[in-house]
C-alpha cells in the first residue's frame, strides 16, 4: 500500500505529528467494522480507544518497527482485541436494552431508524456464525481489508482465512433464506 | 451471493466528527487552538506537542483556521495545558519568549533564522529589516527578510513588528499597521516619535561622552542626556566624527 508507506515514514520521523494523518485515514473504517461488532452504542467507545492503544504502542516502537508496519492490519489487531474484550464484559453483565435509537434529527429520523434496524438485524446473523467466520467476513466485506490484511489481523494462515469467507457467506445465505420463507 | 456481500458493504459508515477529536485530545497528538489576552486584544494561539505552532489576533480565526489546516484537519478548539500556558502569559507580559517552546519545524532554514533573530530584540526596541538580513549573515538579503516576516506564523510571540523599514519608519504588518504600532505602545515605544525622527532623518544618536552609535531605540541610546546626544543620519556620518557602534544594538558589523 502506497499510502501506508508514506505514512509509516512520517510517523517514524514523528508520531505526533503524523498521527491525525491515521486518524483521519484509518477512523471510518474502523469504525464501520467496530460498529459491526460492537453496534451503534459503543462502537465510538471501542473505536477511540483502539486509536488511543495505537498511539501509546507507536510511542513505545522504535523506527524500524514502524517503519515496517502494515498500519491496516496492525490497527485490526487492536481493535479486534478490543471488541472481544467487549462482547466478554457484555456477556457477564445482564443485557437491558438490545437497541438505542439516540438520533434526534426529524427528517433524517426514518433513514437513521432503518440503518439501526439493517445494522441490528445483519448484527443478529452476523452472531450466528462462529468467531473466526463473523470477523473474516466484517473485514472483508464491511472493512474491505484484503486477505492477507485480514490474516496479519487474525494470525491465521490466508488459506484459512479465506475458508472462514466463503463458508460464513454460505452460513449467511442459508440464514437469509430461512428468515425469507419464516 | 452479490446481494449479501452487497449489503454487508452498506454497512460501512463515516465515523462521527467527535471520534478523531476525542482521540486527539486524548492523546495530545493533535493541533489545538485557544484564545488568551494578548497586549493588544485577544489572540489564538495554536500549539502541538512540538510546541507553539501558530499566533493571530482573534479577529482573524476564519484565517487562522484556514492556514493551519493539514490534511483537511484543522486546529481543534481545547484549553491550553496549564504548564504551557504560564509559559504563553509569561511570554506575552514580558515580550521575550523565554521557556516557551515555538515550534518551526515548517519553515524553511531561512524563515526560521530570521524568526530566531527577530525573538532576540528587546520589547520596545525596533530594527531594520537589513539589520536582521545582516545580522544572519544574509546582507543582501533585506527584501527576503521583509517577506520572512510578512509570513511569521507566531506574530506577538515573536515579535516582527519590532521590525522596521531601513528608512527608520515604523512601517507595515501583516495584521494591519495599527496592530504594529499597537504593539510598540504596549511596550514603551511611541511610534509616533519613530515616524517623526526618521522623517527628520534620524537614523542613528551617539553619546558626546562615549563616542558609541547605536539604532534610536536601543535601551543604550535611551540613557543618554539630551545635552550629549547627538542625531546621526548615516553610518558613514558616525565613522566621520570617529565614533564605534554599539555592541548591544549592532547597528554595524562589529569586529570580534
Amino acid at each position: 500500500m502506497g499510502r501506508a508507506t508514506g505514512l509509516t515514514g512520517r510517523l517514524a520521523n514523528d508520531v505526533d505529528s503524523a498521527f491525525p494523518e491515521m486518524v483521519l485515514a484509518y477512523q471510518d473504517r474502523l469504525y464501520s467494522g467496530v460498529r459491526s461488532f460492537v453496534g451503534s452504542a459503543d462502537a465510538e467507545d471501542v473505536t477511540q480507544e483502539a486509536f488511543i492503544r495505537a498511539h501509546r504502542a507507536l510511542h513505545s516502537y522504535d523506527r524500524d518497527r514502524i517503519e515496517s508496519l502494515q498500519v491496516n492490519a496492525w490497527l485490526w489487531t487492536i481493535a479486534l482485541n478490543l471488541c472481544r474484550n467487549w462482547a466478554r464484559t457484555k456477556s457477564r453483565r445482564p443485557q437491558t436494552t438490545q437497541l438505542t435509537f439516540d438520533h434526534e434529527g426529524e427528517g433524517g429520523a426514518d433513514i437513521a431508524a432503518l440503518e439501526a434496524t439493517m445494522l441490528a438485524s445483519w448484527r443478529e446473523r452476523l452472531e450466528s456464525l462462529s468467531e473466526p467466520q463473523r470477523t473474516a467476513i466484517v473485514l472483508r466485506h464491511v472493512v474491505g481489508l484484503a486477505y492477507a490484511e485480514i490474516a496479519a489481523a487474525t494470525e491465521r494462515p490466508i488459506g484459512t482465512t479465506k475458508t472462514d469467507v466463503s463458508r460464513g457467506l454460505t452460513a449467511l445465505r442459508r440464514i437469509l433464506a430461512e428468515e425469507g420463507s419464516a | 451471493m452479490n446481494k449479501i456481500t452487497q449489503q454487508l458493504e452498506e454497512l460501512a459508515t463515516t465515523a462521527p466528527p467527535s471520534l478523531a477529536e476525542t482521540v486527539l485530545i486524548a492523546t495530545g497528538a493533535g493541533r489545538f487552538y485557544d484564545t488568551v489576552a494578548g497586549p493588544t486584544g485577544e489572540l489564538l494561539i495554536g500549539w502541538s506537542s512540538a510546541g507553539i505552532f501558530a499566533a493571530a489576533p482573534a479577529g482573524e480565526e476564519p484565517r487562522f483556521l484556514e492556514e493551519h489546516t493539514i490534511a483537511s484537519m484543522e486546529p481543534l478548539p481545547a484549553e491550553l495545558p496549564a504548564a504551557l500556558g504560564r509559559k504563553v502569559v509569561a511570554a506575552i507580559a514580558s515580550g521575550k519568549l523565554g521557556k516557551l517552546p515555538i515550534d518551526l519545524s515548517g519553515l524553511s532554514e531561512f524563515q526560521q533564522a530570521v524568526l530566531r533573530k527577530t525573538a532576540e530584540i528587546p520589547p520596545g526596541q525596533l530594527r531594520p529589516y537589513g539589520w536582521i538580513a545582516r545580522e544572519i549573515g544574509k546582507p543582501g538579503a533585506t527584501r527576503a527578510v521583509g517577506s520572512a516576516l510578512n509570513r511569521n506564523p507566531v506574530p506577538v510571540l515573536i515579535p516582527c513588528h519590532r521590525v522596521g523599514r531601513s528608512d527608520g519608519t515604523v512601517g507595515q504588518y501583516a495584521h494591519g499597521p495599527e496592530m504594529k504600532r499597537g504593539l510598540l505602545r504596549a511596550e514603551g515605544l511611541d511610534p509616533d516619535v519613530v515616524d517623526e525622527e526618521a522623517a527628520r532623518g534620524v537614523r542613528y544618536v551617539a553619546s558626546a561622552t562615549t563616542n558609541i552609535f547605536c539604532h534610536t531605540t536601543c535601551h543604550n541610546a535611551r540613557r543618554i542626556r539630551e545635552a550629549n546626544r547627538i542625531e546621526l543620519r548615516s553610518i558613514d556620518g558616525a565613522h566621520s566624527k570617529g565614533f564605534r557602534a554599539c555592541k548591544v544594538c549592532r547597528p554595524e558589523v562589529v569586529a570580534a
